[in-house]
């Protein structure tokens, strides 16, 4: 059908790609009837029945328990619901998702779109080349397994700026909101041309138009085939890797015939079991920018652990740690299991050495994004933290405990991030990793002997 | 088994004798979660369910004045508005997740059979009504919900003119809004009028005043929340 109503092409490149509710609809109710009438604008089933269990066509939730049904004063009618995704809006049988099937907004093709000025290193070099060729290629899906502070991000200018070259459409998605924070004004100073959106829960423009986007995973269930590339970063972080609609809806996001790149630090079972088979395409990095090996944990074995923590003291052999340390000029970052714990040592510290300033932090916390500041302009000596700040943070110079490393918070993937926020400074490029512990666990030894794997490989004795 | 309505972790029960020979029901918000709801309990006002040393408080004091007659009897409330509770009335009414209507079913029905079924006969339950354009872009009628969780529930006799949201108006504003509701049929039996919030008792009173205007002669209020 000729498109004899014409829309201004922001409300287009608003609706080009997207899966929404019909109040989420950049257009009032007259626009709307009239791009139904003339099927630019198609109306699916929200919710649809498959053999016994229903799933979200948002989402792609099919848990029987996380759908509700709720009486509809609507059309006095009981609607089924979904629970899952309600935070983004309700998704119920009483209102349609629609999707845009009117045509493609051109998106701008840039010459020159890279105002960065940095180098690569070498190791660098190869993952951006590889990444070139498999957007040129357009290859299904390849994963960057790059070590803690090896500059992944950096990595990815040329893959971008070959995309915006050829007028693609990407999406940088990663599972948490705080990369999203750090990586939006980075992108930003580094594509200074190109139009460039962050989207998060508490992100104030929700348009989502923009050529590239920065986004959490889960602002990809308003998507559908938008993309030719989708970048997800850190994939082996919560709630990505435990939540199986997440994995569903970015593959939904892309195009059919795009790429997907993964980047991370710490693949996890399926990835390394479809690596090692050879259905994952990879490519591995060794090395850090700094050309200098990643600092490698150490275990202490501390018998009173369990009680002193109980009663919120220190064990001995931390504070003995703490004052004897090689570098006693070196911040320290200490890991904890749980909110209670972070605060309560942090109370213990104070009244202990009150000259020591130190604080808290955990996802709870208001004032967090302060306090990690202030931390980072070294205004505080000692942070206690729980798993927040276990990736995408970084520290010029800070030594790392872990107290009580045995808890189940603490896995593999947790462990060897957590010793990747050591020694990421060309200038301080080493740093004390120690785990506190009362038996050690599978996962400790496996984090050790992941991390001088990839010291080996990277060519350190 | 079955999933907490707040945090999704599954519950899982001890079994006991009780289980075989007894009707148990099914818990809807596991341990962790029911501990984070303050059930309001103790020294409380008398009119108005609030917690507080006197006998009735110094809100209550003021309306007395100001009205002259108080036309509500009493407020009964179950839960106190803590963090937990805030977090959990916002998902559930305004982002619209009705299932947790029945994380507050145990204790919403005990304590109503409690204070209402045992002095009471012969009543009628009123939820407070929302305007048609509120309950148009809400679905549903948070008033409503719980009061179908209640034995003798019949829909609402009340109507609701205009509304302006009250949680986005001072204390002083919201005490001197107009009556925002009208009768649909007058009832000469007692009245036991639910509602989600009680925060200042305006609402209430508004219905209440209009009810007994009209040959009702008593009402109670009977509250998820006291704000």
């Amino acid at each position: 059908m000729k498109n004899h109503f014409s829309l201004p092409t922001r409300i287009i490149k608003q609706l080009a790609g997207k899966r929404l509710l019909k109040r989420e609809l950049p257009v009032n109710h007259q626009t709307y009837q009239s791009l139904t009438k003339l099927k630019l604008l198609h109306p699916i089933q929200p919710i649809i029945k498959k053999g016994f269990h229903y799933e979200c066509q948002r989402c792609h939730n099919t848990k029987r328990s996380l759908f509700g049904m709720y009486p509809c004063s609507r059309c006095n009618q009981t609607h089924r619901y979904c629970r899952k995704c309600i935070t983004m809006g309700r998704v119920s049988d009483c209102e349609k998702l629609y999707e845009w099937h009117g045509p493609e907004p051109n998106w701008p093709t840039h010459q020159q779109p890279c105002t960065w000025k940095g180098k690569l290193t070498i190791e660098q070099e190869r993952a951006a080349k590889r990444i070139v060729t498999a957007i040129q290629l357009k290859e299904k899906e390849i994963l960057i397994h790059a070590v803690c502070g090896s500059g992944k991000t950096e990595m990815l200018f040329q893959g971008i700026t070959y995309a915006l070259q050829l007028g693609m459409r990407l999406c940088i998605a990663t599972p948490r909101s705080d990369v999203v924070r750090e990586l939006f004004p980075r992108l930003k100073r580094a594509f200074q041309t190109v139009s460039i959106q962050a989207l998060y829960g508490e992100s104030r423009d929700k348009s989502g138009s923009a050529q590239l986007i920065i986004a959490t995973t889960h602002q990809l269930l308003r998507y559908i085939h938008a993309f030719d590339v989708v970048i997800v970063d850190e994939i082996d972080a919560f709630p990505y890797h435990k939540d199986i609609s997440l994995p569903i809806v970015t593959k939904r996001a892309l195009k059919p015939s795009g790429t997907r790149i993964y980047l991370t630090a710490t693949p996890r079972d399926d990835q390394k079991q479809r690596m090692k088979y050879q259905h994952l395409p990879h490519i591995f990095i060794a090395k850090r920018y700094h050309n200098h090996p990643l600092p490698v944990p150490q275990m202490k074995l501390t018998i009173s652990l369990q009680k002193n923590l109980a009663h919120k003291q220190f064990p001995k052999s931390f504070l003995r740690w703490y004052f004897t340390r090689e570098h006693s000029e070196r911040q320290v970052l200490v890991f904890v299991p749980t909110i209670q714990i972070a605060e309560a040592l942090k109370q213990t510290f104070t009244t202990l050495h009150s000259e020591i300033r130190s604080t808290f932090v955990h996802s709870k916390d208001p004032n967090r994004e302060e306090k990690v500041d202030l931390f980072r302009k070294k205004k505080i000596d000692v942070l206690f933290t729980t798993t927040i700040l276990e990736r995408g943070v970084t520290f010029p110079a800070i030594d790392v405990a872990v107290l009580n490393a045995g808890h189940h918070v603490f896995d593999e993937a947790a462990l060897v991030q957590i010793a990747g926020r050591a020694g990421r400074s060309p200038d301080d490029p080493d740093g004390d990793v120690i785990f506190f512990h009362d038996g050690k666990t599978n996962a400790m030894v496996q984090a050790i002997q992941a991390i001088k794997a990839m010291n080996k490989r990277g060519g350190f004795k | 088994m079955n999933d907490c309505l707040w945090c999704n972790q599954a519950i899982i029960y001890q079994p006991s004798w009780r289980h075989l020979f007894t009707f148990v029901e099914r818990t809807t918000l596991c341990d962790d979660c029911q501990s984070e709801l303050e059930l309001l309990n103790g020294k409380r006002c008398v009119k108005c369910s609030r917690k507080s040393d006197m006998e009735r408080c110094l809100d209550c004091q003021y309306w007395s004045e100001k009205l002259g007659k108080d036309p509500l009897t009493a407020n009964i409330s179950v839960y106190s508005y803590n963090e937990r509770m805030r977090e959990m009335i916002a998902k559930w009414k305004y982002r619209g997740d009705y299932e947790l209507v029945y994380a507050f079913r145990p204790m919403f029905v005990k304590v109503f059979k409690n204070h209402f079924l045992t002095q009471l006969k012969n009543f009628i339950i009123v939820p407070i009504p929302l305007s048609e354009m509120r309950l148009h872009e809400r679905g549903f009628n948070q008033a409503d919900a719980l009061a179908r969780l209640l034995p003798y529930y019949q829909p609402s006799i009340l109507k609701r003119l205009h509304s302006e949201k009250q949680a986005k108006k001072t204390r002083y504003e919201r005490m001197q809004t107009k009556n925002p509701f009208k009768l649909v049929e007058p009832i000469n039996k007692p009245v036991i009028l639910v509602d989600d919030i009680y925060t200042t008792g305006t609402t209430l009173r508004h219905a209440a005043r209009l009810l007994k205007n009209n040959g009702c002669p008593e009402v109670y209020g009977y509250t998820l929340v006291r704000g």
